[in-house]
């Protein structure tokens, strides 16, 4: 089987793996690397449970290869929070707000989020949900993480 | 004070305490099963019959066997010849339900497992399954209500004679028969509603570890329930059960779906005890829409007797429920659906009969309220039966609701209402949502070529169902030497917040800081039995045995505090863990203090105490049933074009007794009622006449996303139950029930003056469409 070596940074630390051209990226992140708060929900790009963070672009990694990611900037869930264990703003949120009831969804919320509040640090009603629609949640029924990005906008913009 | 009182000064429990499981959660650290990593860990990869129905007429897996890196193959086989007894613990025994760990000699549903693959990967696993070649000679399968029941339908399990799986008979009843005939109006209508599945974000998944040497399995699944898991797997392996250690870690959703195992499931812990290697599946997504089980698919032909005032004197029901080849236990409901009809109204008479069905479809599976269809039905029934007599639908509700004066109240199959405020809520719903406004707003919308519509769901909700299995829950408490609360419980949260809740409970009998107690869950080798989450059942019983071990262990505290400050044991008072005597802050000791002592010392104790603080409860409430209850009311807006329904808002007015957690019942709330808008507008695990499933990736099974679920408005109402000490009723299941038939109604009530009325469900643009194509014609 066809291998290559993949460099990238993870989670502010350089990485290096041997893996099959075919493996995807989550895979790599799951059981190469440990990192298994990234979570698989469908495989085929839909739920968003696998979101992470590309060079700063929310991407599915379930649709993505590791050998595509040779050279970027990978941030993970467990990346998110300060190496002290405090919780990022949007997870603070997140807990706040009951925005998370079994937790398998959440890491790819908490990574699609963090994106929205860099794209649009005052986001409306209507741009939250629109955001959001691209993540899966079958427990909270959004009201949780609706106001939870409310939360974490505001907060971002009083400090 | 008797052990089940409660103690005045409770601190926690009513509150918005923060989840102790958000942590981890928030920060990647879980424990899901496919987070499991065991040394020699093998992948187990399935293939599936691409056929409904049919013989295996070809199945030649030496290609696969032969790829470099698969370590077994498995056929049915090899593995139904040496499975043990099926039935699960909730059964009770064997009940003759159709089970096998791989299709054997034939196929039943399109979806069913043929062959199991083990190898060093699941990539490899993959590859090795397209390597296998199975001929299958299809026959014509059985799809659908109408070809189960056909006279000649050829059976969907040759070893049964016919396609009915269970059978409730109506009972004769002359004194219905009398109130049918003098009744001053009988309308009688059908109603379908469709099949969808619980689609919990994670899917299934099992991790199996044989220790040939020690003859001991230990098993890591994601499942409702670990010692059901243990008790099923001793009988399917026969393995003694105190040799099989299960454990649940963190689970990503159930709903039902994993409340019992599935064949595949089962098949990949023989395979494992095979092979004496551990072996991982964790199902994919296809997987799970496909074969992961199915629910709700029924159809229901109701009449109702009512009076010239438009009270309701008599209800008839039929039930078909099709429950596909292979149902999980208890899935189908059909006898609890006629026990719970008559739900809130006062309906004086009720005949009830119902069938279950076998089709080559996906097995039922439980699924939140898995009785629903008594609310879906009698909910649009009430809304039928008031249009075809001329009475607002409010206000029909109102002339037949069981009143507080009533109370209690039996209903006609023998329910008995006790602590409920199912008319406040109706009201208050009907309040919140501002229904005589709304009637304004329609008909103003009406007039500018807008649909608007307002629908209703109200319902009791059997909460806390304790029968067999499910009847007790137990709670093994203790106190640390340096005075912390560990307490470890029989069932386990899938996503209920039990650790949160429980914390608070155990927190405020103890009398200590909430975040000195850690709750344990889900793990054979330490938890007491328990049948798992289900039955919203967690908050009434687990909570109840939560508080019964505690008491005890209170007790035990003040025994040896009192002894130490030579006090009265009825003179002593717990506040944030210090012990004091009523009235005065010295002398005092500490909880911690007791503890120290209670290890370290015991001349230190009262004659004849033992050492250690630790204690156990096992607790079952005073009655089967302890009723909640909830009034949903929705409005939506359909667009005449496009025939897509939008909701606008949605009330829920609850009354669960006493609240433990107000985050942690509308998080419950908000959950059941997305599965409801999601269920009725978008969700359909649909097959086309040959038994193929048409949705089997999110991008054909849509799920409600943010952009579908409006912001929901709560109304409490507190009614204590007496069923428990806490006075807490279960609502896990509620948010669930009350909303398809909201839903349904909104969207019908929005179309309704055009002369239509859906009676079948997904109301996707499609059908809404076809409803007004109808009206237009």
């Amino acid at each position: 089987m066809n291998e290559l070596t993949v460099s990238m940074t993870v989670n502010g630390e350089p990485r290096e793996v041997r893996v099959e051209a075919r493996r995807t990226l989550a895979d790599t992140l799951r059981e190469d690397l440990g990192l298994t708060g990234t979570h698989l929900g469908c495989e085929h790009g839909v739920c968003g449970a696998c979101t992470i963070l590309v060079d700063g672009d929310a991407v599915r990694s379930c649709l993505m290869f590791a050998a595509q990611a040779d050279g970027c900037d990978v941030v993970t869930i467990e990346g998110v929070a300060a190496s002290d264990g405090t919780l990022s703003d949007v997870q603070q949120a997140m807990h706040q707000c009951h925005g998370l009831q079994c937790g398998f969804c959440t890491p790819g919320f908490v990574m699609s989020i963090t994106a929205l509040l860099e794209l649009h640090p005052n986001p409306d009603q209507e741009t939250i949900r629109e955001y959001l629609s691209g993540n899966l949640c079958r427990c909270t029924g959004y009201q949780g993480i609706i106001a939870a990005v409310k939360v974490a906008a505001a907060a971002r913009e009083q400090s | 004070m008797s052990p089940l009182e409660a103690p005045s000064g409770n601190r926690f429990v009513g509150q918005r305490v923060q989840r102790r499981e958000d942590a981890r959660l928030l920060t990647g650290r879980g424990r899901f099963v496919d987070d499991v990593v065991v040394p020699g860990m093998l992948h187990g990869a399935f293939l599936r019959s691409d056929f409904a129905s049919g013989s295996i007429t070809r199945l030649d897996v030496e290609a696969a066997r032969a790829l470099p890196g698969v370590v077994g193959v498995f056929t049915g086989a090899d593995l139904n010849a040496i499975l043990g007894e099926t039935w699960v613990d909730y059964e009770g025994g064997p009940r003759g339900r159709p089970f096998r760990a791989l299709a054997e000699g034939d196929v039943r549903f399109a979806g069913e497992a043929v062959v199991l693959v083990v190898a060093s990967s699941r990539y490899i696993a993959e590859d090795a399954c397209e390597l296998i070649e199975l001929d299958i000679t299809a026959t014509a399968p059985i799809v659908g209500l109408d070809a189960a029941l056909a006279e000649d339908a050829r059976p969907v399990h040759p070893e049964h004679r016919s396609n009915i799986a269970e059978t409730v008979p109506a009972i004769e009843n002359p004194e219905i028969d009398r109130v049918f005939a003098t009744a001053a109006h009988v309308v009688t209508r059908t109603f379908d509603q469709h099949r969808y599945a619980c689609v919990p974000m994670e899917c299934r998944g099992v991790v199996s570890i044989w220790n040939p040497a020690l003859g001991e399995l230990q098993v890591h699944i994601s499942t409702q329930g670990a010692h059901g898991v243990r008790g099923f797997l001793s009988r399917v392996l026969d393995v003694p059960e105190n040799r099989v250690r299960v454990v649940m870690g963190d689970v990503g959703g159930g709903f039902g779906q994993k409340m019992f195992m599935l064949p595949d499931e089962v098949a990949v812990v023989m395979a494992g005890k095979l092979l004496g290697q551990p072996v991982k599946w964790i199902e994919d997504r296809r997987e799970n829409l496909m074969s992961g089980q199915h629910a709700r698919e029924d159809r229901m032909t109701v009449s109702f007797a009512l009076d010239e005032d438009g009270r309701i004197r008599g209800v008839r029901g039929d039930l078909v429920a099709d429950v596909g080849s292979f149902p999980a236990a208890g899935s189908s409901s059909i006898k609890f659906v006629g026990t719970v009809f008559p739900g809130p109204y006062r309906i004086p008479h009720m005949q009830y009969n119902a069938q279950a069905v076998y089709t080559n479809t996906c097995g039922r599976s439980a699924y939140r309220g898995p009785w629903l269809m008594e609310s879906v039905v009698r909910e649009q029934m009430m809304d039928a039966v008031a249009a075809e007599v001329g009475i607002d639908p409010l206000e029909l509700r109102r002339r037949n609701v069981i009143t507080d004066d009533l109370l209690p109240y039996t209903s006609a199959t023998g329910m008995v209402y006790e602590e409920t405020s199912i008319s406040a809520s109706l009201e208050q719903a009907a309040a919140m949502i501002g229904y005589d406004e709304f009637r304004d707003e329609q008909r103003r919308a009406r007039a500018d070529g807008r649909l608007l519509g307002i629908g209703f769901g109200l319902y009791v909700e059997p909460s806390g169902l304790a029968s067999g299995t499910m009847s007790s829950e137990a709670a093994v408490i203790s106190i640390g030497i340096n005075g912390k609360v560990q307490a470890v419980m029989s069932s386990g949260s899938h996503g209920q917040s039990l650790e949160t809740t429980i914390a608070q409970v155990v927190a405020d009998r103890l009398g200590v800081d909430v975040n000195d107690v850690t709750v344990s869950q889900g793990d054979t080798a330490s938890a007491p039995y328990g049948p798992g989450t289900g039955g919203s059942r967690s908050a009434v019983i687990l909570s109840g045995a939560a508080e019964a071990a505690a008491s005890k262990l209170r007790a035990k505290v003040l025994d040896i505090a009192a002894h130490q400050l030579e006090a009265a044991v009825e003179d002593l008072q717990i506040e944030a863990g210090r012990i004091t005597v009523a009235g005065s802050t010295t002398p005092s000791t500490t909880i911690a203090g007791v503890a120290r002592a209670a290890y370290t010392d015991i001349s230190a104790l009262p004659p004849g105490a033992e050492m250690g603080l630790e204690d156990k409860a096992r607790f079952t409430p005073s009655a089967a049933i302890t009723w909640s209850n909830s009034c949903h009311a929705c409005i939506c807006e359909v667009d005449p074009r496009t025939g897509g329904v939008t909701v606008l808002r949605y009330v829920v007015s609850e009354d669960c007794g006493r609240v433990i957690n107000p985050d942690v019942v509308e998080g419950q709330i908000a959950g059941g009622v997305a599965q409801g808008i999601g269920g009725v507008l978008l969700e359909h695990s649909a097959y086309d006449d040959q038994g193929n499933p048409l949705n089997v990736t999110f991008v054909d099974y849509l799920l409600p996303t943010a952009a579908d679920v409006p912001t929901i408005e709560y109304g409490h109402i507190e009614t204590p139950a007496t069923t428990n000490p806490g006075g807490y009723k279960g609502m896990g299941e509620g948010g669930a029930i009350g909303s398809p038939p909201a839903v349904v109604n909104a969207v019908a009530d929005a179309i309704a003056h055009l002369g239509v009325r859906p009676l079948r469900q997904p109301l996707s643009p499609m059908a809404v469409r076809a409803l007004l194509d109808g009206a237009a014609s």
